[in-house]
């Protein structure tokens, strides 16, 4: 006999297989998803889901694709939470803490209660890389959030309204494009081509008859 | 620790003899024995999986039997319930699709001056891009040149893919590198700003980019969040289901579906882009696959009806290292990187039995022959699976390079208990790319005038085997190149007249001369996981 556990989906009462995770349980029990599914693997954070185990008053956040069925599992998902993302254009900002004062201005609000963190489907630091945002320390803000899939649960769970998601998004372009350090290999390469330095060797490859590009291929040196 | 006591026990050996491993440099296969390998474990090669198409532009040609199954397949709706006639979305550029060829299109569109919009049956973003985890390829160092990075790409393609498109991949890659930067894409990088480069299976140098093992994810997150800073519409969880026509033949819009409501609505649009990416939820020959929810080839059905012709769409390919264990995560992605910073491939007896970085076709043949022919492979409850060991990434460069470089990784397994940085994993290919799709001009435009397409949706850029980092690079070079292309059309195209789905009624016509009877309906849109479904 297959092991099974009780889980609550909605409220509602289904007996599901063990090892299922969240995502697979509700199909399972017969719900044909169109919202809170992307990629089923754990990076595009469309199956943010909240749940209580029955008895224990902690509310977790997960992702329902990477999060296995518990018994007495109490089960909601959020598959849209109303985040704010503000406009701008990236070529006219400049990574300054003005930039955050004047987009994001409710991220100096935080009273620090942590809940945030707490919830993060990622494990992530959230309240930290906010703190790092108010500074205006963009290196920062960006390799700290730099796993977060945007789900957005950090956000529901926020009594200042802050749409953390959103202002890791705007750290780590404005760290991209102006903080970290451009690449110079990468200019003089695309200055070449440019040039045509490149068409002549390409071309001819292009007319070369197969057997002459196989000969290439299977003799060229590999770097080790 | 592995819950499984047997794994525990298996993984010491592999432990045992890691020193020992670690300093082998196994040999590459010659062709001879990567040809005659393919040819017996490869899944393409397996005749019987195959239908030959009797209806449409790639009559006589073999498809995979449940794409054959959908391309000749009814339309989901009746022409007779469209009004045509009163457009409610009226553009110059439609996308279909929300991925990165997608939103590049559109971004290069909006910046042409055009009016474009996307629609996408799930939200933007929700797209196989989202989930590339290794990097993308540019041949940008002073020891590289796009002259090597197409040979590497045209060899790893079994010297099939179309010189004029491979040509533009290559030679485009340093200049999307650079346009992804400046947007804001963060990669690796040394402190001088040096890109840190790595190999992919079948590369000759180091050019393989990256953003940790969030790839794809920081791509397009910051793609979307330009899209939305420049405000082009974004019609969400809205399929495509017909490309509409005009009275030349020539594509001026699509009926979509709203997939909550199902109500339809009708584009109209000067030019029209396919973005759709690929099939893996269609689970070809039964495997598992690491695709997002939504890659089930509709953009490859949409075309084929209009009447635009495949290239390749008999030519899959398999991930060679999906998860095996645990089964949560069974055929989730396992980032080829993981083997380009230094973990081999081990069969049960702890004998490294290949050169972790041949091509994906090959080294996925040669784990099937591992747990096949050889016996030497190791049995889990979804099948089979062969060691990939992770730890001697850290063996070899360091504690704290885990958890710096693939930190998807590590948390991916560590969800269940498995610590990547003291366990090796179990892996077993999984369904990952269509390398096959609609055929293209340089330009982008399919054999339909006024249709284009971008993406993995695309077949012969890379021929019949892709190499890692190709693809990325694939949906920035030509969906930026569509949505340019796209948009000259579209300024010299007037307000397209006589709007038609004429072409319904008449591939209903091939079928029924072909004597195909079906009560498939298609675009597929979604796959069903429901348990009632699989009784």
């Amino acid at each position: 006999m297959e092991k099974t556990v009780n889980i609550f989906l909605f409220g509602k009462k289904y007996e599901v297989p063990a090892g299922l995770t969240i995502m697979t349980a509700m199909e399972h029990a017969g719900y044909q998803l169109v919202r809170g599914c992307g990629c089923r693997n754990g990076f595009c954070g469309a199956c943010a889901t909240i749940y209580r185990i029955k008895g224990n008053p902690e509310l977790k956040a997960c992702l329902a694709c990477q999060t296995e069925v518990q018994e007495g599992m109490y089960i909601a998902t959020l598959p849209f939470f109303p985040l704010v993302k503000q406009v701008y254009n990236i070529e006219n900002i400049k990574p300054t803490e003005q930039i955050m004062m004047q987009l994001y201005p409710e991220i100096y609000s935080c009273i620090g209660c942590n809940a945030c963190t707490k919830a993060c489907t990622q494990e992530l630091n959230v309240m930290q890389y906010i703190a790092y945002a108010q500074r205006g320390e963009y290196e920062k803000c960006a390799e700290e959030s730099f796993d977060c899939v945007m789900c957005g649960v950090c956000s529901s769970r926020c009594p200042a309204g802050i749409s953390h998601p959103q202002v890791a998004m705007l750290a780590r372009r404005l760290n991209g494009k102006y903080i970290a350090p451009e690449c110079g290999h990468l200019a003089d390469r695309v200055n070449e081509i440019n040039e045509g330095i490149f068409k002549s060797l390409i071309e001819d490859l292009m007319q070369k008859p197969v057997e002459e590009m196989k000969e290439l291929y299977n003799s060229r040196e590999i770097e080790k | 620790m592995y819950k499984i006591e047997k794994y525990n026990e298996l993984a010491k050996l592999v432990a045992e003899k890691r020193a020992e491993n670690a300093s082998l440099e196994p040999r590459r296969m010659t062709a001879q024995e990567k040809e005659t390998l393919l040819a017996t474990f490869h899944p393409d090669y397996k005749q019987g999986e195959f239908t030959v198409l009797t209806a449409g532009t790639n009559k006589g040609d073999k498809v995979p039997t449940q794409l054959a199954e959908l391309l000749q397949g009814h339309s989901r709706i009746n022409a007779d319930e469209v009004d045509l006639a009163n457009p409610d979305y009226d553009t110059d550029v439609l996308i279909i699709g929300g991925g990165g060829a997608g939103a590049s299109a559109a971004i290069e569109a909006d910046e042409a001056g055009v009016k474009a919009m996307i629609v996408t049956k799930l939200r933007i973003g929700d797209a196989n891009t989202m989930m590339a985890e290794g990097g993308i390829q540019a041949a940008d160092k002073p020891n590289d040149s796009p002259a090597i990075h197409y040979l590497d790409a045209f060899g790893g393609g079994h010297f099939a893919a179309k010189p004029e498109l491979l040509e533009k991949l290559v030679c485009d890659a340093p200049e999307a590198i650079q346009w992804l930067n400046h947007l804001g894409v963060e990669f690796d990088k040394e402190p001088d700003g040096t890109m840190i480069t790595t190999h992919g299976g079948g590369t000759s140098r180091k050019r393989m980019h990256a953003a940790k093992d969030y790839s794809g994810a920081e791509i397009m997150r910051t793609l979307r969040d330009e899209v939305l800073n420049r405000g082009i519409p974004v019609i969400d969880f809205t399929a495509a289901v017909e490309i509409i026509l005009d009275s030349n033949g020539k594509a001026a819009g699509a009926v979509l579906m709203n997939m909550e409501t199902k109500e339809l609505l009708v584009a109209r649009a000067k030019t029209v882009v396919i973005a759709t990416g690929g099939a893996g939820r269609l689970h070809y020959q039964g495997f598992p696959t690491s695709n997002h929810y939504g890659a089930t080839a509709d953009g490859l059905v949409l075309g084929y009806r209009v009447g635009a012709k495949l290239l390749y769409a008999d030519t899959l390919q398999y991930h060679p290292t999906g998860t095996a264990y645990p089964e949560q995560i069974f055929g989730a992605l396992v980032t080829e990187k993981v083997r380009s910073l230094g973990a081999k491939l081990v069969n049960i007896d702890g004998e490294v039995f290949m050169h972790p970085l041949e091509t994906r076709d090959v080294t996925a043949a040669s784990i099937i022959r591992e747990c096949s022919e050889r016996g030497k492979g190791i049995e889990t409850d979804q099948g089979m699976g062969v060691w990939l060991d992770t730890p001697m990434i850290e063996y070899k460069n360091g504690e704290g390079t885990i958890e710096k470089r693939i930190p998807a990784m590590l948390r991916m397994f560590g969800k269940y208990g498995i610590d990547i940085r003291k366990e090796p994993i179990l892996v077993y290919p999984t369904l990952h790319y269509q390398n096959g799709g609609l055929d293209i001009t340089a330009d982008g435009m399919t054999g339909v005038e006024n249709l284009y397409a971008a993406g993995e949706v695309v077949g012969g850029i890379h021929g019949r085997n892709r190499l890692m980092g190709n693809s990325l690079l694939d949906v920035i070079v030509f969906g930026r190149n569509a949505g340019v292309h796209a948009a000259a059309k579209a300024k010299e195209t007037a307000q397209p007249e006589g709007l038609t789905l004429d072409h319904i009624a008449k591939f209903d016509a091939q079928l029924a001369e072909a004597g195909i009877e079906t009560e498939t309906v298609s675009p597929k849109l979604l796959p069903n996981y429901t348990k009632q479904a699989s009784i």
